[in-house]
């Protein structure tokens, strides 16, 4: 028996191992007879093509592909990482909406998911996209809701502080609050298990939190001048621009990726026995405490793991922005292989990247599910 | 009233919520129904009457080119062939729908509906011109996409699901390797790698189709998928069963087929039809390759000057061919795991 | 062993043709042309609402089917995005890649691919809306620019602007109609692609067309048609000549209608042409009523222009014949 296994195994490698043999081999042999040059040197060559936004790192058409590829690395998890936070905020509200006593809310809400998560993406973007090209004015007779911002169909133009020195010590006094902040919390769970005296640590630790910048931000006197957008030639100039192509996939990527979130969140909720909350209730815990200490990190351990995967799926369907030409990782990917004809290390390229961000965020959320799980119980 | 008191107006804050429900409803609804309805132009022989000056949708736009949207390049004259073939289609989803239909000879009923099919669309006998599938197109595309590489990536994902759980560790590590490195990377790379490396990985002189070469790729990705479902339900079958199929001595396969799988995926169906309906909507992606499917056909209907410019339009109507679809599968997924759980529930009270 | 194996699982899953032998050959064998083409370029090559393919592109396809069969329906087309257009034929997918191509030296040298002849001349341009009262492409510092990504339009324009010390900010969308409405809708103050184009979309989506300049810098030389394979030089031939007869007919003055009365021309030119003396069809190893075919059926160079272009408004310009100032001059058939 355990021979027969053993060579089957072996038969199966052998089968793969030839399949793959087999396949490198027709491929080097027509890179040779197509003299296509393999191998990433053309990374270092000039790209020769402008990228439309490259946000935190310069770049012009003389600079490399690899240089260019990173400002699409950037771009994709500037849009990813914004799509996750505003995804989260906006599926939670949704999820609890339907979860309302309001039938109007409840129904509303059920009805967004229903229609968001039965039209592919691809199509919202398209639709999304065509909406905001064509029903916004140029940037002559740009919408001015608020002082300084303008809504115009080449985006949103709106002002940004001026950069001054305190800015970065701002900064530095953040870390150092978190990082006194997490102290406090750690010696206030101790002295509660300790002595059974509650200490208000949220409170103190998120004074810490904005207090300490705050300090030295009125310290250095208060820098607020404002960098403000205004139109000069073609375009609005100063002050930062959202463009209508990071618009629409970054609204495409929140609106689709809420309505699954919504689900879990509603899913977990519900999943919280009643029992739970009466049982805390007659210990007589207040309606906050038991949410944050009874509900939520039961809830939470129903609604993360799903929750990481809908993480992953949006930072890989924000490889749809090809279609509208943001460009993004799998867009600039596409250009440099369209320019140099080099497919195998294109799409290389574009795999290794994605595969490395969800492989890290499964560890990470095997990590965490191993805190968070029952100890003791086995699933 | 008392319906209303309780449901609408419970509290300040619900008060609130529906009012302002109310408020957006009033302000949004009745220009989009006179954008889509009131003033939209249903039926014009060019879009002049659509671009005059206040005209609503152009919905014209879809009269025109439905033809072509349905079957895509198939030639004009045999377009009942691929209409027959979608009813076909339909005949078939129903009866799998149903469930006094689930018994073995709803497969062969498959086989012959499948061959069937084939030989519409191809042709070729019976005095059937031969028609290339480079030809085929827009929704019978779509739909064909989704049922093959379904019908396909299933069974390849219960070998994959049961490689996973198994005790040979090349076979283990093979399968691990399949699931992980294509869930890890977005469909589009995959297509990318079809359409654009899989010629270069064959000898020199063979060719495989592009329809071909992009169902493989949506092959390999739904089986990656399909095979974490098929897992849960694997998990999901009682350990007890297993221990007395080894007490039985049934050897691997026959315990397998006989009481392993016949259990996950009853658990498992649900999960199943949702992933259908992921895979679905993923189909929409062969735009990217230039394959002509349902969204492809619907864009090359824009790109003809007398027509194009109207891409809301043309869009909402993708939006709505896309939601019938997935909401009559999720629908029916809703319903299935209602009536499983009442009979599990059912079942067990008779024990 | 191996090798035979592999062969016959390559066999199994291949559909395609091997094109060890002559392509003519292959495609006599097999009874069409497989012909690569745009997935919808309006005029070039485009399905209509019947899902019928037209084009110029598309009649190129047509007038090589034409030549080999005598039937210009023998064609299947396959249509390909700019990134596959290339892999398409060297893989013997495709017979002819007809997909407004531009000719260039890495193109014909280092992709092993061989341009048969031009059937468009194009250059690329600039549109700006009047009202932002731009004379010159020179004073395009600081715009924003449309542009499809994926072609020299792209590399073209970079170079233009980095040649000038000038700046611009790209909108880089794939899909005609969505760069189209981008440009209308005022997402971009500039839209940027070959001239023939620019005047096609003026012509169609302008509201009014006269609101829109086209500036007149021309940025590039864009000779677009067809190739095939490199190292088959009598499929070359016959795709090169087919291209050549529909040119070389409307220079005679044959034409799909009146060809049939030419028949009996006592003009030598014409009866060589026709088929009526010589033996150049058998040279290129074709019936002798090969460009007979190609005219009667797809028509001549004019009338395909006529057919497909003017429609959009597309001018003949420098695609003219030499006679009438263009650029369009066959070789002769004789």
């Amino acid at each position: 028996m355990r021979a027969r296994a053993a060579a089957a195994q072996l038969a199966l490698l052998a089968a793969v191992g030839f399949v793959v043999w087999y396949l490198a081999s027709n491929t080097a042999h027509n890179l040779e007879a197509r003299k296509i040059a393999s191998g990433f040197g053309f990374l270092a060559r000039e790209a020769g093509f402008e990228i439309g936004e490259s946000p935190f790192l310069a770049y012009g058409a003389a600079d490399s592909y690899a240089r260019a590829i990173v400002v699409g690395l950037i771009n994709t998890f500037r849009v990813a990482l914004i799509g996750i936070v505003l995804a989260t905020v906006l599926g939670t509200l949704i999820g609890l909406a339907r979860l309302s006593h309001n039938w109007l809310l409840a129904k509303l809400a059920a009805g967004y998911v229903e229609v968001v998560r039965n039209v592919p993406l691809l199509v919202q973007l398209f639709f999304l996209y065509a909406v905001i090209t064509e029903n916004l004015p140029g940037p002559r007779e740009a919408l001015n809701p608020l002082p300084g911002v303008f809504l115009s169909n080449r985006g949103i133009a709106f002002p940004v502080l001026a950069p001054h020195a305190a800015h970065a010590w701002m900064v530095l006094a953040f870390a150092l609050g978190v990082a006194l902040a997490v102290l406090l919390a750690r010696w206030a769970r101790r002295r509660q298990a300790a002595t059974g005296q509650p200490f208000p640590a949220l409170a103190a630790g998120a004074a810490l939190v904005l207090g300490t910048p705050l300090v030295v931000f009125l310290a250095a006197g208060a820098p607020l001048a404002l960098a403000r957008p205004e139109l000069q030639g073609f375009n609005y100039a100063g002050g930062a621009v959202l463009t209508p192509e990071f618009a629409a996939l970054l609204g495409g990527l929140t609106l689709y990726t809420a309505a699954f979130i919504a689900e879990i969140v509603r899913a977990g909720v519900q999943a919280v026995d009643r029992g739970q909350f009466e049982a805390a209730y007659s210990l007589g815990l207040p309606r906050r405490r038991t949410m944050r200490l009874v509900i939520l990190p039961q809830a939470l351990r129903v609604i993360v793991p799903p929750l990481t995967s809908q993480y992953l799926n949006l930072t890989k369907n924000s490889s749809l922005a090809v279609a509208i030409g943001y460009p993004d990782l799998v867009s600039i990917a596409n250009t440099t292989m369209n320019q140099t004809g080099q497919a195998i290390e294109g799409i290389a390229i574009i795999m290794a990247v994605y595969l490395t961000i969800s492989l890290s965020i499964s560890g990470l959320m095997n990590w965490y599910n191993a805190r968070i799980a029952l100890k003791g119980a086995r699933q | 009233m008392r319906w209303l008191r309780e449901n609408l107006f419970g509290s300040w804050g619900s008060t609130l919520a529906t009012l302002g429900i109310l408020w957006l409803a009033w302000m949004l609804l009745p220009p989009f129904v006179e954008w889509a309805f009131l003033k939209a132009v249903w039926f014009a022989p060019d879009s002049r009457p659509c671009r005059a000056e206040g005209a609503g949708a152009c919905w014209a736009l879809i009269a025109e080119k439905h033809r072509f949207i349905l079957f895509g390049t198939y030639p004009y004259e045999q377009h009942w062939r691929p209409g027959a073939a979608i009813l076909v289609l339909f005949a078939l989803y129903t009866a799998s729908a149903l469930r006094r239909f689930w018994r073995p000879a709803l497969a062969l009923a498959w086989l012959g509906g499948l061959a069937l099919i084939g030989l519409l669309m191809w042709g070729g006998v019976l005095g059937l011109p031969y028609v290339e599938n480079e030809r085929w197109g827009g929704l019978m595309l779509t739909l064909l996409l989704a049922t093959f590489g379904i019908a396909f990536a299933f069974p390849i994902s219960i070998l994959l699901a049961l490689g996973r759980r198994t005790r040979l560790p090349a076979v283990r590590a093979l399968a691990v390797a399949w699931i992980e490195l294509v869930r890890g990377v977005p469909l589009i790379s995959l297509l990318f790698m079809a359409s654009v490396m899989l010629p270069l990985f064959l000898p020199e002189g063979v060719s495989i189709d592009k329809l071909l070469r992009a169902l493989i790729a949506m092959i390999v990705f739904a089986a990656a998928y399909l095979a974490e479902v098929v897992r849960g339900g694997l998990q999901a079958v009682p350990h007890g069963q297993v221990e007395a199929a080894d007490a039985l001595g049934l050897p691997y396969w026959r315990k397998t087929l006989l009481v392993v799988l016949p259990q996950a995926l009853r658990v498992a169906i649900p999960p199943l039809v949702n992933t259908f309906i992921g895979f679905f909507k993923d189909t929409s992606l062969v735009v990217i390759i230039g394959l002509f499917d349902l969204l492809t056909s619907i864009k090359v209907a824009l790109i003809e000057p007398a027509w194009s410019g109207f891409g809301v339009e043309a869009y909402l109507f993708a939006a709505l061919v896309y939601f019938v679809f997935c909401y009559a599968m999720s629908r029916y997924s809703q319903d299935l795991e209602r009536e499983l759980e009442r009979s599990r529930t059912h079942a067990l009270k008779g024990n | 062993m191996k090798a035979r194996l592999a062969v016959a699982a390559a066999a199994l899953l291949a559909s395609g043709a091997l094109h060890a032998q002559s392509t003519l050959d292959a495609v006599k064998s097999k009874g069409y042309v497989q012909c690569g083409v745009n997935t919808g370029l309006a005029g070039f090559s485009q399905p209509d609402s019947r899902g019928v393919w037209k084009g110029l592109d598309v009649d190129a396809c047509r007038a090589v089917a034409a030549a080999v069969f005598g039937d210009a329906s023998k064609v299947r087309y396959t249509p390909l995005t700019a990134q596959q257009r290339f892999t398409a034929l060297q893989s013997g997918e495709i017979d002819v890649l007809s997909r407004n191509t531009t000719w260039t030296i890495t193109r014909d040298t280092g992709l092993g691919l061989n341009f048969v002849f031009t059937n468009y001349y194009d250059g690329q341009g600039f549109m700006v809306p009047k009202k932002l009262n731009v004379k010159s492409a020179k004073q395009l510092n600081g715009a924003t620019i449309c542009v499809q990504p994926g072609t020299t339009t792209e590399l073209n324009l970079a170079d233009y602007f980095r040649a000038n010390k000038m700046s611009f900010k790209p909108v880089v969308i794939e899909k005609l109609e969505e760069v189209v409405n981008a440009y209308f809708a005022g997402r971009c103050d500039v839209y940027t692609t070959d001239v023939s184009g620019l005047v096609a979309v003026r012509a169609s989506r302008a509201q009014n067309p006269a609101d829109h300049v086209i500036l007149p810098e021309v940025i590039s030389k864009e000779p677009l048609g067809p190739a095939v394979r490199h190292g088959d030089d009598r499929w070359f031939d016959v795709v090169k000549w087919s291209l050549i007869a529909m040119v070389e007919a409307e220079e005679l003055g044959l034409g799909s209608k009146t060809i049939d009365q030419q028949l009996a021309s006592t003009n030598p030119s014409v009866q060589r042409f026709v088929g009526a003396t010589g033996d150049i069809g058998k040279q290129l190893g074709l019936d002798n009523r090969w460009a007979y075919n190609i005219v009667k059926q797809v028509g001549n160079y004019g009338e395909s222009f006529e057919a497909n272009l003017k429609p959009l408004g597309f001018d003949r310009g420098i695609n003219n014949l030499w006679t009438q100032g263009g650029l369009m001059y066959a070789p002769p058939v004789r």
